[in-house]
């Protein structure tokens, strides 16, 4: 994600995760400026914004954690939601919905425990909603990381999701 | 001065350049309808209500941000603007529950005063709600104040007044497009965050999404129970200020109505909080002569403020040992009416419900604080507004402008013009120096008024000469502005002996449970009510009030002795910098 680049000659680009946060942090401290900066380097280095993060920024950019979750929830690149291991993408474009995809939505949501926009609780699954994908022939279709499942039924649903580990 | 020509609606008149074409039409008379905007605190422009035709212009304007230029023509009332505005407020009314009836703004609000103006007579749009806004999202997490985000338009003034004037944006603006919404922080509720509770942003509020939490219904219960003996204590602002709820313009003094009308609504005792202001300056003034000869904790700092106490405890907390110790007004009354005053008369504290009647949505939260029951029960039970009291008059049918004026009760309602003052940003700090003035150099003062610590600037300051030792102190009200001089004392440049710090804009007089409308305009009105007050009163200087030097004779002893110590004195809670949470006290994770 672009803006994440450090501008103070460091070896910052060889560092990731938390410990490229934490130096950006230490980098930014007392600067509200950089909330996007550094927002945008906890989304690429940790896939979300843990709620933990978020209060740290607040805290060492020196500003109102009302503008820290604001920023967050502002911006669609932005995500409070931890990603899964796998994204189920269901889609509801108009010909998946009418052959069926809304009982297959409540047979995942009952599977995982998730309504769409969410991730379960040990980050296995994500799951969202999309329109149209095109595969109109195969409805209703669901991709998961990008596997395409073709004429997806409620029964099945289980069985599909239990290939996934 | 560069002025400019500019026409509005066929009048041409020459204004000062810069200025808007709102304050433009405000010259010829103008009234061009608002709803985000607030002179210099909330400048976005984003309801667009106020838009108006600029001739040249592919759009119609917002009269609120766009600046007059030489030669400008405005049409503020043409067909276009009128049915434009109509369809912006129909589409705010169309997320918008009419619950007109059973909303505590009914007849003063702004949205409701738009829609009659507008003469909007139906809505044509089916209700639609973004999706964070709920039915049930009613937020009562606050002792101080209700959060109804159903009735929110989004216009921005709480936020900007938390953020601007207060310094503390405990809520900001959530999400995007259709979805957004003013709120606290991930899923926290305003009781849950570090919101003060001052009230502000219910001040500024144009409708009724953020109120005072309405305590009326237990006032009522406890005087229609004839169990209990209910007493009341009245703050030093409310006075200046309750006549505005009849109609009467502010800064009307209402003191003998308002004890009348408390008398009416059936309250055993009324007592005056300005006696425990003055009880204030004896043992704030004593504490402060002994901090100067210990030069320890210095500066002190004043807690009579409970909204700039909780902004202490959590942005401060360094700086909690300069705070005074001593409990603000409303509490040393509330812990002397069910210990001294109990004593007195021989009634079983039990059996007292105390009340207060306070400019203030924070006094509600103090009123409930832990600390807060030297008693033995909790001290003040139940903390009204002045706005809460004008609406249990109204209900009890009082005829303000044919009420008597009639005395508070005595002793506890025996005070002087150094308690009245503490309405108003300064007083406390006038209060304190006539009496410490006095004491210190056993001479008695030329003149009683403190002039230099008088008015509506945000920082004043003063340097005053007690047996030629100098003394400099500083005023601050509204958060904002007690940053600034904080942030010098935290930083060591600052040397004042004594601050005075009021949370609300022109202090007490502009407390967050007062009358809406409370602008400048209304705070100057009310100032100039409290020094009348002090004026009229015949002893002037705390400690001269005699119910106060009966106290101490009978009951306390002396200043900041044993029991002042265990009734009138407090202490505070480190709380934690985002959340009411107490301090986190384990090391943050090394960077
Ligand atoms: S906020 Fe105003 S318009 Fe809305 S219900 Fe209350 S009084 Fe009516
Ligand atoms: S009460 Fe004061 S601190 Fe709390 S949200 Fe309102 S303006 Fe902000
Ligand atoms: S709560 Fe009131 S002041 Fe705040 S944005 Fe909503 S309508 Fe405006
Ligand atoms: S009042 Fe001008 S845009 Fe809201």
């Amino acid at each position: 994600m672009a803006g994440t680049t450090c501008t103070c000659n460091c070896s910052v680009s060889n560092l990731t995760g938390e410990a490229k946060i934490e130096h950006l942090l230490e980098l930014y401290k007392g600067n509200p400026s950089a909330l996007i900066v550094v927002l945008s380097a906890i989304q690429t280095e940790l896939g979300y914004l843990p709620k933990d993060w978020m209060v740290r920024v607040a805290e060492e950019l020196n500003m109102p954690l009302t503008d820290v979750y604001g920023a967050a929830t502002f911006y669609a690149a932005f995500s409070m939601q931890p990603k899964g291991k796998y994204t189920i993408n269901l889609c509801v474009g108009t010909a998946c919905y009418v052959k069926g995809a809304p009982e297959v939505q409540a047979a995942i949501e009952k599977e995982l425990g998730i309504k769409p926009g969410e991730t379960t609780e040990d980050r296995k699954f994500s799951f969202n909603l999309v329109h149209c994908i095109g595969a109109c022939g195969i409805a209703p279709v669901m991709t998961i990381n990008g596997d395409v499942c073709p004429k997806v039924t409620k029964d099945t649903v289980a069985e599909i999701l239990s290939k996934y580990e | 001065m560069a002025t400019v020509t500019v026409t509005i609606d066929n009048r041409q008149i020459e204004v000062e350049q810069g200025i808007t074409i709102l304050e433009a039409a405000k010259k010829i008379g103008l009234k061009i309808p608002t709803l985000c905007h607030m002179r210099e605190i909330n400048e976005i422009g984003s309801c667009r209500i106020c838009i108006v035709e600029v001739q040249g212009a592919r759009t119609l304007q917002a009269a609120c941000v766009t600046p007059v230029y030489d030669g400008m023509v405005v049409r503020t009332n043409t067909e276009t603007v009128r049915q434009s505005r109509k369809m912006l407020l129909e589409l705010i009314l169309s997320t918008h529950p009419a619950e007109c009836l059973t909303c505590l703004r009914n007849t003063n609000c702004e949205l409701q005063t738009l829609a009659k103006s507008f003469g909007i007579d139906e809505i044509r749009f089916k209700r639609v709600t973004g999706k964070m806004v709920k039915e049930d999202s009613i937020d009562r997490s606050s002792p101080s104040l209700v959060r109804d985000p159903r009735k929110c338009v989004l216009c921005g003034r709480c936020v900007a007044v938390c953020e601007k004037v207060q310094g503390v944006k405990a809520i900001g603006s959530v999400n995007r497009g259709f979805d957004t919404v003013v709120a606290p922080p991930f899923d926290l509720e305003l009781g849950d965050t570090n919101c003060v509770n001052c009230g502000q942003c219910a001040l500024v509020c144009p409708t009724g999404a953020i109120t005072e939490k309405d305590d009326t219904a237990e006032v009522w219960a406890a005087l229609s129970d004839p169990t209990k003996h209910v007493v009341v204590q009245t703050a030093p602002a409310v006075r200046v200020a309750i006549a505005e709820e009849f109609g009467m313009e502010p800064g009307t003094l209402g003191t003998g109505k308002m004890v009348a009308a408390l008398r009416i609504l059936g309250f055993d005792k009324v007592f005056d909080t300005d006696f425990a202001a003055d009880l204030t300056i004896m043992e704030e003034g004593n504490e402060l002569l002994q901090r100067l000869e210990s030069k320890q904790n210095l500066p002190l700092i004043t807690s009579c403020s409970p909204g700039w106490i909780k902004y202490v405890e959590h942005f401060y907390p360094e700086l909690i040992s300069n705070l005074s110790t001593c409990k603000s007004p409303q509490q040393m009354l509330g812990a002397l009416i069910k210990t001294y005053y109990a004593e007195k008369e021989n009634i079983d504290p039990k059996d007292i419900v105390s009340v207060s009647i306070m400019p203030c949505t924070a006094k509600k939260f103090e009123s409930a604080r832990d600390e807060m029951n030297a008693s033995g029960y909790q001290d003040v039970d139940y903390v009204l507004t002045t706005r809460e009291f004008a609406r249990m008059c109204k209900a009890a049918g009082i005829d303000w402008d044919n009420l008597p004026e009639e005395e508070f009760d005595t002793p506890l309602g025996i005070s002087t013009g150094a308690g009245v003052i503490f309405g108003t940003t300064g007083g406390v700090m006038e209060a304190a120096l006539r009496t410490a003035y006095e004491l210190v150099t056993k001479e008695e003062l030329d003149s009683l008024e403190f002039t230099a610590v008088r008015g509506l600037e945000g920082v004043k300051e003063a340097e005053i000469e007690m047996n030629s030792v100098k003394l400099k102190v500083a005023v601050v009200h509204s958060l904002k502005n007690a940053k600034i001089v904080m942030d010098k004392v935290k930083e060591g440049t600052a040397d004042y002996a004594f601050i005075e710090v009021m949370a609300c804009p022109g202090g007490c007089i502009g407390g967050g449970g007062q009358p809406i409308p409370t602008d400048l305009n209304v705070r100057m009105k009310r100032v100039a009510g409290i020094y009348q007050a002090d004026e009229q009163l015949p002893i002037r200087k705390s400690h001269e009030n005699p119910a106060i030097q009966a106290l101490y004779e009978e009951y306390l002893g002396e200043p900041l002795s044993e029991k002042s110590h265990q009734l009138l004195h407090t202490e505070y809670v480190e709380r934690d910098l985002f959340t009411n949470a107490p301090a986190k006290k384990e090391e943050k994770t090394a960077i």
